[in-house]
């Protein structure tokens, strides 16, 4: 990638994260996630009516190498609320299963279903 | 591009030498794999921060379309 081009992909980058609450940028889209682990996180997102902007990075390769460079993390999917990258797909796993996404939420003032996060913590026991 | 589970735990310990290092071969395709870290090294760091010095210990194997690694399952924590 030319210096340019690594700029401009950095710059679209933070003007989606800055510019959302919630931003999860994944492969494929929120209703047609292409890989496992984006599926899993935007299919809790979605379940806990979350609304989110999905940035499918199969559809750029300087986007999908570029956002690794902007968080310095080798995964996709990465999810960020308010400017701030959470996590991939362990994490935010592991903080919907403890209840840690909901706190999160709550102190950013992001809106989602409470008892769908109930739900998904009492299916997974 | 295949990765053995005996590397990845070597890549850890080395640069966590006191960790408690568990790796799990998940699809038996040297692609897909968890990783249990439980070190010293992690007490006071956020979840994030803990994988990204995992991630960083494995000097790129994930990384690029064609990493060698696609899938870690990690889970770290300090020790209790």
């Amino acid at each position: 990638m030319t210096d340019a081009a690594t700029t401009d992909v950095q710059a679209a980058i933070k003007a989606d994260v800055e510019g959302n609450d919630v931003v999860l940028f994944m492969k494929g889209t929120s209703s047609m996630p292409q890989c496992g682990f984006s599926a899993r996180v935007a299919g809790v997102l979605n379940y806990m009516g979350v609304t989110f902007k999905d940035v499918n990075v199969l559809a750029d390769p300087d986007l999908r190498q570029g956002i690794k460079d902007f968080s310095d993390w080798p995964t996709v999917p990465q999810l960020y609320v308010k400017g701030e990258f959470v996590g991939g797909c362990d994490i935010i796993t592991e903080m919907t299963l403890s209840g840690e996404l909901d706190a999160l939420f709550d102190q950013k003032g992001v809106s989602y279903n409470k008892e769908a996060a109930e739900k998904i913590r009492e299916a997974n026991g | 591009m295949a990765i053995e589970a005996a590397e990845i735990e070597k890549l850890i310990r080395e640069a966590f030498p006191t960790a408690d290092v568990t790796i799990t071969d998940l699809a038996g395709d040297g692609n897909h794999y968890a990783a249990n870290v439980v070190a010293e090294e992690f007490r006071g760091m956020n979840r994030v921060q803990q994988q990204r010095a995992v991630y960083a210990a494995l000097k790129g194997k994930m990384d690029g379309a064609q990493g060698e690694l696609h899938a870690l399952a990690l889970t770290t924590k300090a020790p209790d």
